[in-house]
C-alpha cells in the first residue's frame, strides 16, 4: 500500500510540473509582446524595457522558468501584470466563489439526478422514463451558452423575475445576500449537471439491475425497498465518483460560459480575461492549480471508491 | 465546462472492467443489432437528412452568397427569403447550408485526425510496454490535468483561427481520450491466447497490431470518433461565442448560433433557433448513433 501511494504520488509531482513545462512554453509561444499588451500599442521603447527589466521578461526562456519554479517553491505564485495584485489574493478571492457557485450546483445536481436515474431505470422505457431521456439528451447537447442565453431571455429579459447578473459583491457571504441573482446561473450548471449525471445514473442501474447479487437478495426476501436502498443505489453510485473526481480540477476552468455570461467573479471569469491579456502569472497559477486539483481528485476518487467497493480495497493490497 | 463526451466516455471505459474480446460472429450480431436498435435508426436517419440539406440543398436552392447587401440586413421571413436575411443581408437558408458543410467538414477532419493519432499513440503506448508506455501516458496525464477550456483558450492565442488551426487546436485536444481507450484495449488483448498464438507462429509486432489488435479496438475507436464529431462542432460554437472563433465571411452552424445571439434582444429570431435547432439536431443524431454502436458491442446489454 505504501510503495502504491508513493508510486502514486510520484506520478504526481510528475503530472503538476508537466504542466508547468507546457504552459510556459504554450503561453510564451503566443505571439505579441506582453508589455504591449498590457502598457498598450503607443508605451515607448524605454517603458517596454523596464516593464521587461521589472518582471525578468528579457531572460532566456530556460532562466524565466527557473525563477517562476523558484518563486513557486517559496509559495509565491507572481503578481499579475495587468491587475497589479499578488495572484493568490486573486485565487483567495475568487475560488470561494467558484465553490459556491460549482458546489452547490453540483449537489442540487447529485440530488435530483440520482433518484431521477434510478427511477427512469426501474421504469425504463416507460413515458416518463422516455420523456426524461429525451430532454436530459436534448440539455445534454446543447451548447451551453445558448441554454443559459435562452434562460436569461425568458426569465430576466421577458418576465422580469430574476436579475440578469450575477451579485456583484465582493464575498460569498455578500454574494448569499442576493439570492435572486444567483438563481440563473446555478440553474443553468444544475440542469447542464442534471442531464450528464441522470444519463450515467441510468445506465449505472441498469446494469447494477442484472447482476445475481439482486437475485439473491430477492431471493432471500427483501423488500424492494431495501435492494434498490442497499444493494443496487451503492453499486451504482461507482461511475459517478470517478465523474466527479474528474469534474475537480473544473472549478479552476470555473464555469467560463456562464461566467462570462453572468459576470460572475469567478476562476473562470479571472482565467478568460487574463488569457486576453496575455496576464502570463495568472494563466500559469490558473494551470498550476488546475493540475494540483487533477491530481487530488483522482485520488479522492479512488479512495471514495475503495470505502464504496470493499473489493477495490483488497485488490489494492 | 461540463465534461465532453469523449472525455466521459474515457472515464467510464476506466470505470468498467477489462473490455469483451469479440468475434467474426460476435461482430456481425453486433451490425445486425445496431442496424435493428431504434436509436440508431433515428440517428442516421438525422444525419442523412443534415447531409443531404447541406450538400445538395445548394443545388436547387440558390442564394447570393457572395455580395454584401447591408439594405437587405436583418429581414424577417418573408416569401423570397424564407428564413429571412443576416447581418450581411445573406439569406439565411443558404447561410444553412453553407455553414453547415462547415459544421460537418470540421466534425469529420476532427475525428479523423484524433481517431489516426490517437490509435497509432495508445496502440504503440500498449504494445511496446515498459518505461516507454509510462512516458507516453504521462504526456497524456498532463495534457488532460489542463481542464480543456482553459487549454483551448491558450492554443487559440497562438494560433489565429482559421479553418486549418481550428481543426489543428481541437484535434490536439479531443486525440487524448482514444488513445487512453485505445491502449486499455491493447493491454487487455495483448494476454489473449490467439494474439499469443500468433506470437508463438512468429508474426512481428506490426503484423500483430494490425491483423489483430486495432481489428478488435475497432467497436470503441468508433463509437469514440462520433462522439468527438460532436464534441468538435460544439467546441467551436463555443469559441465562436467567446469571441475567438473564425472571421465573419467564414459561418458555421456555431458560428451562427453565437452571432444570432447578439441579435436575440432585438427579436430576430431566425438568426438563432434555425442554426439552434440544426446544430442540436445534429448533435443528437451523432450522438444517437454513438450510444447505439456502442450498445450492440456490449455483449451484456445484448444478453437482456
Amino acid at each position: 500500500m505504501t510503495a502504491y501511494l508513493i508510486r502514486r504520488l510520484g506520478q504526481a509531482v510528475g503530472v503538476v510540473i508537466g504542466v508547468m513545462v507546457l504552459t510556459f512554453i504554450l503561453i510564451h509561444m503566443e505571439p505579441g509582446s506582453v508589455a504591449r499588451s498590457i502598457l498598450g500599442i503607443r508605451a515607448t521603447a524605454s517603458r517596454v524595457a523596464i516593464f521587461n527589466a521589472t518582471y525578468g521578461l528579457d531572460q532566456p526562456l530556460y532562466k524565466q522558468f527557473w525563477n517562476y519554479l523558484d518563486q513557486v517553491f517559496h509559495g509565491n505564485l507572481g503578481t499579475s501584470y495587468y491587475l497589479q495584485q499578488p495572484v493568490s489574493t486573486l485565487f483567495a478571492q475568487c475560488l470561494p466563489r467558484d465553490v459556491l457557485l460549482l458546489g452547490s450546483s453540483t449537489v442540487f445536481a447529485l440530488i435530483i439526478s440520482i433518484p431521477m436515474g434510478v427511477y427512469q431505470a426501474v421504469k425504463r422505457n416507460g413515458i416518463t422514463d422516455n420523456l426524461l431521456t429525451g430532454t436530459t439528451f436534448t440539455l445534454y447537447t446543447m451548447p451551453m451558452f445558448f441554454f443559459a442565453m435562452l434562460l436569461v431571455s425568458l426569465f430576466a429579459v421577458q418576465l422580469h423575475w430574476l436579475p440578469p447578473e450575477a451579485p456583484q459583491a465582493s464575498s460569498v457571504g455578500g454574494m448569499l445576500a442576493d439570492p435572486r441573482a444567483l438563481v440563473l446561473p446555478e440553474l443553468t450548471l444544475t440542469l447542464t449537471q442534471i442531464a450528464g449525471f441522470s444519463r450515467y445514473m441510468r445506465s449505472s442501474v441498469i446494469d447494477t439491475l442484472a447482476q445475481d447479487y439482486l437475485k439473491v437478495a430477492r431471493a432471500k426476501g427483501l423488500r424492494e425497498r431495501l435492494v434498490l436502498w442497499r444493494h443496487v443505489l451503492r453499486n451504482s453510485f461507482l461511475p459517478i465518483i470517478t465523474i466527479l473526481g474528474l469534474s475537480i480540477p473544473g472549478l479552476v476552468g470555473g464555469a467560463i460560459i456562464v461566467e462570462d455570461i453572468f459576470n460572475y467573479r469567478g476562476m473562470g471569469l479571472l482565467f478568460y480575461q487574463a488569457a486576453l491579456q496575455h496576464d502570463f502569472p495568472i494563466l500559469l497559477g490558473s494551470t498550476l492549480l488546475g493540475g494540483v486539483l487533477t491530481v487530488i481528485g483522482n485520488l479522492a476518487a479512488d479512495v471514495a471508491y475503495g470505502i464504496l467497493d470493499p473489493r477495490v480495497r483488497y485488490a489494492g493490497k | 465546462m461540463r465534461a465532453s463526451n469523449t472525455e466521459s466516455l474515457a472515464a467510464e471505459q476506466l470505470a468498467a472492467d477489462g473490455g469483451e474480446v469479440h468475434g467474426d460472429v460476435q461482430r456481425w450480431l453486433g451490425i445486425r443489432e445496431f442496424l435493428g436498435n431504434g436509436q440508431a435508426r433515428t440517428g442516421i436517419a438525422i444525419v442523412v437528412v443534415m447531409f443531404l440539406f447541406c450538400f445538395l440543398g445548394p443545388v436547387f436552392y440558390h442564394t447570393n452568397e457572395t455580395a454584401v447587401n447591408l439594405m437587405m440586413k436583418d429581414l424577417p421571413p418573408s416569401s423570397k427569403h424564407l428564413l429571412g436575411t443576416d447581418d450581411y443581408g445573406f439569406d439565411v437558408i443558404g447561410r444553412l447550408m453553407r455553414g453547415g458543410q462547415a459544421s460537418f467538414g470540421l466534425g469529420f477532419a476532427v475525428a479523423g485526425i484524433t481517431t489516426v493519432v490517437g490509435t497509432l499513440y495508445g496502440a504503440v503506448a500498449g504494445i511496446v510496454g515498459g518505461i516507454i508506455d509510462g512516458f507516453m501516458m504521462r504526456i497524456i496525464d498532463t495534457l488532460l490535468a489542463i481542464p480543456g477550456i482553459v487549454l483551448l483558450l491558450i492554443m487559440v492565442n497562438i494560433f489565429t483561427p482559421t479553418l486549418v488551426t481550428v481543426i489543428f487546436v481541437l484535434s490536439v485536444l479531443s486525440w487524448l481520450g482514444v488513445a487512453r481507450l485505445v491502449r486499455g484495449e491493447v493491454l487487455s488483448l495483448r494476454t489473449r491466447d490467439y494474439v499469443l498464438a500468433a506470437r508463438t507462429m512468429g508474426s512481428r509486432t506490426g503484423r500483430i497490431m494490425w491483423r489483430h489488435m486495432v481489428p478488435n479496438a475497432l467497436g470503441v475507436i468508433i463509437v469514440n470518433a462520433t462522439f468527438s464529431i460532436a464534441d468538435a462542432i460544439t467546441a467551436l460554437s463555443t469559441l465562436s461565442f467567446l469571441g475567438l472563433g473564425m472571421a465573419a465571411p467564414y459561418a458555421d452552424w456555431g458560428t451562427m448560433l453565437s452571432n444570432g445571439l447578439n441579435d436575440l434582444f432585438d427579436g430576430y429570431w431566425w438568426l438563432i433557433y434555425p442554426p439552434a435547432i440544426l446544430l442540436i439536431l445534429t448533435i443528437i443524431g451523432f450522438s444517437l448513433i454513438g450510444d447505439a454502436v456502442r450498445d450492440s458491442l456490449d455483449v451484456r446489454l445484448r444478453r437482456r
